[in-house]
């Protein structure tokens, strides 16, 4: 059977990716934009064409709370959220990592309130970056669909075991229709495997305690190890993918470069605001412009080597946030991509662009105008100020 | 006993042994300890049904005894005895 080319939105992107992984447990609770995910699943499971046990529950610190349950029991386990439902889930995004527990968990990221706000930033997922999350930002509804198995994947490797978030943009990918091309259901399914959980709950052959008290003696080395374990997913990513490459003929690293490596400014940007630079990227090559993008689709872990050698010969670089972190200091994107230019000896030099906060849209001519500036910084050797705000009044 | 290392142990603080709880000593943690009054202790074994800490030592149906080191001194078995024959001293 030849692949399919469906028509799908983001959020139904993951839901059919959702259906072909066919997790035992599904814990979730309704929220714009991600609401339409759990309602396709539900859509699935009400038809019998999943076997999923769902567990539909009064909140998301109870669906993330339901889902470690899930897991540590030995069910392949999948919920997802956005905005308030990540934020009600926080002191379980810990735990749930903390005990090595592989929930894959789709992000549909919206603006955090206050005000309340439905439309798309980054807000949510930034703030939970250090939570020992996996994160994979996702540009379109077809990164969306292969990310989401991938995430399986590298979630349950053994020398990982660690919980993934993988995020789209909220309504601007979650709710754009395109066309998706997807696996058959038994690739998928032979991809993926069959979850054998190590460490089950309902084994009584093998009795043991999850979460125990945890204090001077030994919570630092379990620290430690989840440390590890991150370094390990940092390793053993590339591989994972390699092993995926067949299937979808695509090459999934932790960035993607368009364009870069003759490029003598770039952005650096996540999600869908990469497939805006794309468009703006091609336009100004036209005019013989030296310009290139450099999309991070790995925040967790993080691709450091990798962005110094994408960005080590650009003469400047802009690197743009959709999201505030307050410090007067530019957004968290920034800091880190920074922070790890800091060992070259010849740095680009660089700005910052906090954009698009609840769901300020931005276009090419935007985009066009970072360049612009990109240029200007170039000739004359530094910003006019570290952080910006593109698109605020 | 010397501790172990970060690669020695299971990971995510799993306790994957049943009833380790035992081998942790938890008597250091007491301020107060239970002393009884064996002629006054009428054995009714109150102070077995509601000691936290399974520390009342019991033998053919007589209380015989505290186990010292996991009673945390919190002093229900005083508190809850009829014949208030259990004393908190310090230590
Ligand atoms: S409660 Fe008091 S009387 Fe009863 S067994 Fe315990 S010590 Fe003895
Ligand atoms: S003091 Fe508390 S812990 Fe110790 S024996 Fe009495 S009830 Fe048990």
């Amino acid at each position: 059977m030849a692949k399919k080319i469906l028509a799908l939105t983001g959020d139904q992107a993951a839901a059919f990716a959702m259906k072909q992984i066919e997790p035992d447990v599904l814990a979730a609770y309704p929220i714009t934009p991600q609401t339409e995910i759990v309602m396709n699943y539900s859509q699935y499971a009400a038809d019998g064409l999943v076997r999923t046990e769902m567990i539909p529950v009064e909140s998301e610190h109870s669906a993330m709370s339901a889902c470690v349950g899930a897991v540590a029991a030995g069910a392949r386990t999948m919920t997802a959220t956005s905005s308030q439902g990540l934020a009600l889930m926080w002191e379980i995004l810990y735990i749930a990592s903390s005990l090595r527990l592989p929930i894959v968990m789709p992000v549909v990221n919206r603006a955090l309130s206050g005000n309340i706000n439905i439309h798309c930033d980054h807000s949510d997922t930034m703030g939970a970056r250090d939570s020992g999350w996996i994160q994979v930002y996702c540009e379109n509804p077809q990164e969306v669909y292969e990310s989401i198995i991938l995430a399986i994947k590298i979630a349950e490797d053994k020398e990982i075991l660690l919980p993934v978030m993988v995020c789209q943009d909220g309504f601007i990918t979650s709710h754009g229709v395109e066309g998706v091309e997807t696996l058959e259901d038994d690739k998928v399914k032979e991809f993926i495997g069959e979850y054998k959980q190590e460490f089950s709950l309902l084994n009584v052959d093998k009795p043991l305690t999850y979460g125990p008290l945890d204090l001077q003696d030994y919570y630092f080395e379990h620290k430690r190890q989840q440390a590890e374990a991150m370094a390990n997913a940092k390793k053993k990513i590339p591989g994972i993918i390699s092993k995926f490459e067949p299937l979808t003929n695509k090459r999934y690293d932790f960035i993607e470069k368009y364009r870069l490596d003759d490029a003598e400014v770039g952005i650096l940007a996540l999600s869908s605001t990469c497939g805006t630079t794309k468009v703006v990227v091609d336009e100004l090559r036209k005019e013989g412009k030296k310009v290139g993008l450099l999309k991070l689709r790995f925040l967790r872990p993080f691709p450091a080597e990798e962005i110094i050698q994408a960005l080590s010969k650009l003469k400047a670089v802009a690197v743009l946030d959709r999201s505030e972190s307050f410090a007067d200091h530019g957004g968290p994107v920034f800091n880190e991509v920074r922070s790890a230019l800091y060992e070259l000896n010849k740095k680009p030099l660089m700005t910052n662009y906090i954009y698009g906060l609840g769901g300020r849209d931005v276009g090419l001519s935007q985009i066009k105008s970072v360049f612009e500036d990109l240029f200007k910084i170039v000739e004359k050797g530094g910003p006019k100020s570290l952080v910006n705000y593109l698109g605020v009044r | 006993m010397k501790k172990k290392g970060w690669k020695e142990i299971p990971i995510a603080g799993l306790i994957t042994e049943a009833g380790s709880a035992a081998k942790y000593k938890t008597g250091d943690w007491r301020t107060f300890k239970p002393v009884r009054d064996e002629d006054k202790c009428i054995h009714c074994l109150i102070c077995w049904i509601y000691c936290p800490d399974s520390s009342i030592l019991v033998k053919d149906e007589k209380m015989v005894g505290f186990d010292y080191e996991h009673c945390k001194g919190c002093g229900i078995c005083a508190s809850v005895c009829p014949k208030k024959c259990i004393k908190m001293e310090k230590g």
